[in-house]
Order: C-alpha cells, then sequence, then structure tokens
C-alpha cells in the first residue's frame, strides 16, 4: 500500500450524484490483466463532451477529485481505482462514497474524504470559479483546508485505516502475522461445511 | 444479548485474535498514545471466509500479486472459479473474436491450474454466472460467509449466508489468508407485507424497494428481507431480490433460511448427506434473528401495493410502475432532478410519455438477477405461440450450462426460437457487454439484468430494467405492455 500523509493540489469538481463504476471505467476495458493502463480511458463517454469537466485544461495536474453523494456505486471493479490513479487523482472528496468502492480506495492508497454536502457545495463553487486555487488534505491532522488557510473542515476516518495508511502498512503481510490465530479458528470450523475440490 | 440474522453470521465468522492484540499493545507502547488510540479504538474484524468464488476479470491482478509476493492460495478447496463475464454466447469453439478476452480466460485457466483451485471451464456443463453456479451446486449454504470480486455476490443472501462482493486487492487477501478485514456492517430490515398480485414477481420487489430507499439508501447496511411477500417467494425470487441489494448500496441483503430453503438445498452435489444433512438443518434453523433482535433502521412496504415496475432512467431507482408516465424531472424533489435531466437526456425520453408507448429494439433475457430456471419458464409462459414484434431482436442466455439443459428438456429452447429469440449459451453477456454481445449507439433494451448505467450494455445503449415477465411480454409487443393483461 502507498504511504499517505497529506495531499495538496488542485481539485476537479465532478458535480454529479451516483456516479457509477461503469462511468470511471466502462467494462469493454477491464480485459486487460495488468493494474496500470487505465488512465486514458476514464470516463470514456463523459470525455467526449467538450464540456466535461476533464477536458477543461484549468484542471491538468489536479491531484484531488472533488465528487457528490455516492461516488463508485455499481460494480465492485477495481480498476476504477486504478483509472483515477492513471489520471493522477491522489485523494477524493465527496459526501459519500458507495462501500466496495471505498474499500478498494483504501488498498490502493486513494484517500477518500467524506464531508457534508453544505462543505462540498463550498468546494465546489471555489473549484469552479478558482481553477487553480489548491486544496490540503491532511490525514495526521484529519482536516481538509483550502491552500490559503481561509477555511478548514475536520473529517472522520476509520483510526485503523488512518494507522496503516499512515504507514502504507501491506495488508496482506500484517494478517498473515496472525496466521496462528486463523489455524486456531480453521481447525475448529464444521466438518459439514462444503470444500469445492 | 438479541442478534439479527446477519450479526449471528458475522460473530460466528470474527476471528479471535490474541495476535493481533498483543501487537496493538506494542505499537501502543512504542508509538505513543496516538498510534496506541488509533489502534485499540479500530472497528474492523478478521472474517473467516467460508467460500470463495473467483472469476476472470477481477482475479489476474490478485494471481499475480500473490506470485509476486512469493505466497500460495491457503485454501483452494474453499475456492471455485468460472469463466463468465467475457465468454461468448454463440461459437464457442471457434476461435473468440476477442484476443484479449481469450487472453483472460486463459490467463485463470494457468492460475488455477498452478494453485490447484478447482474451475468450471467454458466446456464444463456447470459451467455458467458465478452466482448461479454455488447455489445451484449446494455450495451457498445458510449460515456461512461468501465472497467474490463481483458486486452481485448479495445473491447468495437468499440462502442466509452473509455474500458480498469485494476488489481485486481484496480477492487476494482472502486467496493468501482465507479472511478479509471488514467494518462491521449496520442493519436495515425491509418488511414485505401482505401478498403479491398477479404477474408482479420478485424483480418488481425489489425495484419497488430500490424505488422507494434510493440508490445509495443501503450504504453501509446488511438488509435483511423479510416478511409474507419473502416467505412465500421461491429461493429463485429470493435470489432476485438479495442480487439487487447492491443497486440500494447495500453491503449485502439476506433472507433467513425455512423449510424453502432445505427443500432447495437438498440432494445438491454439496450438500450436506444423510444425518449430516439432519444436523446442519438443525443448527441452520437457530440463524434467524430472535425475536427481540433490533435493526438500525426498518423499512415496511405493502406487497399488495406493488405492480410491475420500468426504468425510465439510469439508475436503478429512477423506476415507476407501468402504467405510468415518464415523470418530468421539474416535479421531482431537488435533490433527484439533475440527475433526472440528465438521465432523460441519455435515454432521449420526454416527460409525460406513457411508459407503456416506449418501443425497444432488443429485449435480453438472462443474468444473475433473472438467468435461473424459474425466469426462463415465466417468460416462455408470455411468449408460447406468440411471434416476436416486427425489428425486435431478442436473446435468451441461461444463467448456467445446467440451466439451459434443464430448459431444454423441458423444450422451453424450443418455445422461444419459434416466437423468434435466440437460444445461447450461459454467461453474463449483455448485461455487461464484455462480450460480443451488445446494444448498438440509439438501441433501447427491455432487458431483465440489474444495472441501466449509461452505456452498462453497450456505449450509447439505453437500458430499460424489467421482470422476465414484462420484457417477454415487450418482445411481443414491441414496447412496454402491463404483463398482468396478457396472463
Amino acid at each position: 500500500m502507498r504511504q499517505v500523509r497529506t495531499v495538496r493540489g488542485k481539485a476537479i469538481p465532478l458535480d454529479r450524484a451516483n456516479v457509477d463504476t461503469d462511468q470511471i471505467i466502462p467494462a469493454r476495458y477491464l480485459k486487460r490483466i495488468e493494474r496500470t493502463g487505465y488512465g486514458p480511458f476514464a470516463f470514456e463517454a463523459w470525455r467526449a463532451d467538450p464540456e466535461f469537466v476533464l477536458n477543461n485544461r484549468a484542471y491538468d495536474g489536479a491531484t484531488i477529485m472533488l465528487t457528490r453523494q455516492n461516488f463508485g456505486s455499481g460494480s465492485s471493479r477495481e480498476h476504477a481505482v486504478w483509472a483515477l490513479e492513471g489520471l493522477g487523482v491522489l485523494a477524493l472528496v465527496g459526501s459519500s462514497f458507495a462501500d466496495i468502492f471505498k474499500n478498494n480506495c483504501f488498498q490502493g492508497g486513494l484517500l477518500t474524504v467524506e464531508l457534508p454536502e453544505q462543505d462540498i457545495d463550498y468546494l465546489m463553487a471555489r473549484a469552479e470559479e478558482l481553477p487553480n486555487s489548491e486544496i490540503v488534505i491532511d490525514l495526521p491532522s484529519q482536516t481538509v483546508s483550502v491552500a490559503d488557510g481561509s477555511w478548514q473542515r475536520h473529517f472522520d476516518i476509520d483510526p485503523f485505516k488512518k494507522y496503516r495508511l499512515l504507514r502504507g502498512l501491506d495488508d496482506i503481510a500484517m494478517t498473515l502475522e496472525y496466521e496462528p490465530d486463523i489455524a486456531v479458528y480453521e481447525a475448529k470450523r464444521s466438518e459439514r461445511l462444503p470444500v469445492t475440490a | 444479548m438479541p442478534k439479527t440474522l446477519s450479526e449471528k453470521v458475522w460473530d460466528a465468522h470474527a476471528v479471535d485474535s490474541p495476535l493481533q492484540e498483543q501487537a496493538r499493545r506494542a505499537a501502543l507502547a512504542e508509538g505513543g498514545e496516538a498510534a496506541g488510540e488509533e489502534l485499540l479504538s479500530e472497528r474492523t474484524d478478521l472474517l473467516y471466509i467460508d467460500l470463495h468464488l473467483v472469476h476472470e476479470v477481477t482475479s489476474p491482478q490478485a494471481f499475480e500479486g500473490l506470485r509476486l509476493a512469493g505466497r500460495k492460495v491457503r485454501r483452494p478447496d474453499l475456492t471455485l472459479a468460472t469463466v463468465d463475464h467475457n465468454v461468448p454466447t454463440q461459437d464457442r469453439d471457434k476461435p473468440w473474436l476477442d484476443p484479449l478476452s481469450t487472453q483472460q480466460v486463459q490467463t485463470l485457466r494457468t492460475n488455477c491450474e498452478e494453485c490447484g483451485v478447482p474451475l468450471f471451464d467454458v466446456r464444463d456443463g456447470r459451467q455458467g454466472i458465478v452466482h448461479i453456479i454455488g447455489p445451484e451446486q449446494g455450495l451457498t449454504q445458510p449460515g456461512m460467509t461468501i465472497v467474490c470480486g463481483d458486486s452481485h455476490t448479495s445473491t447468495h443472501g437468499a440462502f442466509g449466508a452473509l455474500a458480498f462482493g469485494i476488489g481485486t486487492s481484496e480477492v487476494e487477501h482472502v486467496l493468501a489468508t482465507q479472511t478479509l478485514r471488514q467494518a462491521r456492517p449496520k442493519t436495515m430490515s425491509v418488511d414485505v407485507t401482505g401478498r403479491l398480485g398477479p404477474g408482479v414477481t420478485a424483480k418488481d420487489v425489489i425495484l419497488g424497494i430500490i424505488n422507494r430507499i434510493g440508490v445509495n439508501g443501503g450504504i453501509g447496511h446488511v438488509i435483511e428481507y423479510r416478511g409474507e411477500v419473502i416467505r412465500n417467494l421461491t429461493m429463485e425470487g429470493r435470489m432476485t431480490i438479495c442480487n439487487m441489494s447492491i443497486e440500494a448500496g447495500a453491503r449485502a441483503g439476506l433472507v433467513a433460511p425455512d423449510e424453502t430453503t432445505f427443500t432447495y438445498m437438498r440432494g445438491r452435489p454439496h450438500a450436506p448427506k444423510g444425518e449430516q444433512w439432519e444436523r446442519a438443518v438443525e443448527s441452520w434453523a437457530e440463524l434467524p434473528s430472535d425475536g427481540d433482535a433490533t435493526f438500525g433502521s426498518e423499512v415496511v412496504l405493502d406487497g399488495a401495493q406493488l405492480v410491475p415496475y420500468v426504468t425510465w432512467g439510469t439508475n436503478p431507482a429512477q423506476s415507476v410502475t407501468v402504467n405510468e408516465r415518464v415523470p418530468d424531472p421539474e416535479t421531482l424533489p431537488p435533490p433527484l432532478r439533475e440527475s433526472a435531466r440528465r438521465a432523460l437526456a441519455y435515454q432521449d425520453l420526454k416527460p409525460g410519455i406513457p411508459i407503456r408507448q416506449i418501443a425497444i429494439d432488443k429485449v435480453f433475457l438472462g443474468s444473475c438477477t433473472n438467468g435461473r430456471i424459474e425466469d426462463l419458464r415465466a417468460a416462455a409462459k408470455i411468449v408460447a405461440g406468440k411471434q416476436l414484434a416486427a425489428g425486435v431482436k431478442a436473446i435468451v442466455v441461461p444463467g448456467s450450462g445446467l440451466v439451459k439443459q434443464q430448459a431444454e428438456r423441458e423444450g422451453l429452447d424450443a418455445v422461444f426460437t419459434a416466437a423468434g429469440f435466440e437460444w445461447r449459451d450461459a454467461g453474463c453477456s449483455m448485461c455487461l457487454g464484455m462480450n460480443p454481445d451488445i446494444l448498438l449507439p440509439g438501441e433501447r433494451c427491455a432487458s431483465t439484468s440489474n444495472r441501466n448505467f449509461e452505456g452498462r450494455q453497450g456505449p450509447g445503449g439505453r437500458t430499460h430494467l424489467v421482470s422476465p415477465e414484462m420484457a417477454a411480454a415487450a418482445a411481443i409487443a414491441g414496447h412496454f405492455v402491463d404483463v398482468r393483461e396478457v396472463l
């Protein structure tokens, strides 16, 4: 997992609710067997519209995406996270995220920050008005601020997720340290439970 | 303390880990108070996974990750793979048109072989959509934890299993450890009371529920479906409902196991046998939520009021009943207006048009939502002796090879082909358009699948979600009709 402390950068305002993972990366691009190379196909259908925010050069180089409620709904494809990373996005700030998508973001070290809708309204309006203004997300202090310090909000994050993000811990390696405990559980499982082989 | 069904399954699978506790205390001593606080207030559990289903699309990077780290699949005997998302539904024995699909399927074969994971391959008669084959084989059982790199894993909840979709990194975690670290979900009960009228199906129940609670109403929750309507449903119907829990944003959906569940399971290849069966049924009977258990939230729907639904928009909550009209976005509550305007533009629909006047180009009968034998029987009943409307193309894609065989034994294939439908091989097919079965830009489809997202069935394609009966009736009429009038 990528280590995460602070993300600072321009923010792309993607002002749509219920953005599903089929929009983030359409199914026909899920045939590759690698984790990289999805960026060029991210939001492909919406990018066909010249007015779409990702086509606005003013946001080139942005590392933060502002989103609305239920972002990442639908399919469990982690390719959606890989596609966003391919666009250079390191953090998402929105009013809510779909459960599986949020887990997938965490696995890749893509930070998801949830704020009340009115705070998202403020950040969206600001990013639209001042595309070059930067936002700073600081994980240790759990704050989102505009770079000039004029506005700041606190955000919640699962403490254990925070612990792992700050240290960039490998999830699997960590669980394998508790392998003897898994073995104890396993030995007590009912013999009636089915096996596939 | 009284517990709900999902809490019982969760607690029975949370691995008690003294080593983790030790590690936390060590970190507390070393990292100071802040780190300790973060660790000690942890709200996640390490859940043991009883069954891990794998398919070709979300697994290659997970197997690759294992290889790079020099790790093994811990329990290949609790893992089952099949090919479903990419596979063509016709001319399978000829070389496939898409080299990338071929490569992805070949990669799964190699991975399964290397790791000893059983695979229902293309030519295996048991191949099919991953959520159809688990129940069919009797591998899906009450009280189990089941995961798969696919959001519709919630389907298996129909048996009282806790089943949910995961991403590829989590697939790798389960392959390596047979566990998953998860935050404890909130609970919600959805109680569907009364009785359904004729022509009203499980699909209409779940579309009605999603219409009521919204596409994000279930975020962070496991839903338990209860009530007379649910109790009277077959296992196929319960699977349709649990399948679309994710469409309401829920982590999972479950139904308490009962006689209907046991009758469905008895005699299936992996179901317990003989005395083991008796003991299994006794333990499953203890799973239903305790009478005094409480849910985080509760929703009640009157089943008698439900009628066939048709989606008009680009998310599964954007639906109306068949005799209504396409809504005017300006009359909707303000937070729903903008997405309704966008949806109508994408769908090329004008506010106020009666749903029954919407003409269709294609019909898709299939998917993990409605690709089971009962769905095909219900659709065949509507189609029998009739002909597809002029200009309409329709395909029937059974959910598995075994569903296909059963349907053919019953002569359903002949009913469909006589009416002009194409009869295909099993797979996900036009539900998500990863294989050649797609909508062309601008085409409009009556679909029994689960998602009407923009471009889901092919770029520029327009999807309307309906029950198998409604899809069949639309195929014959060439536009939506109230199936209750043609029963």
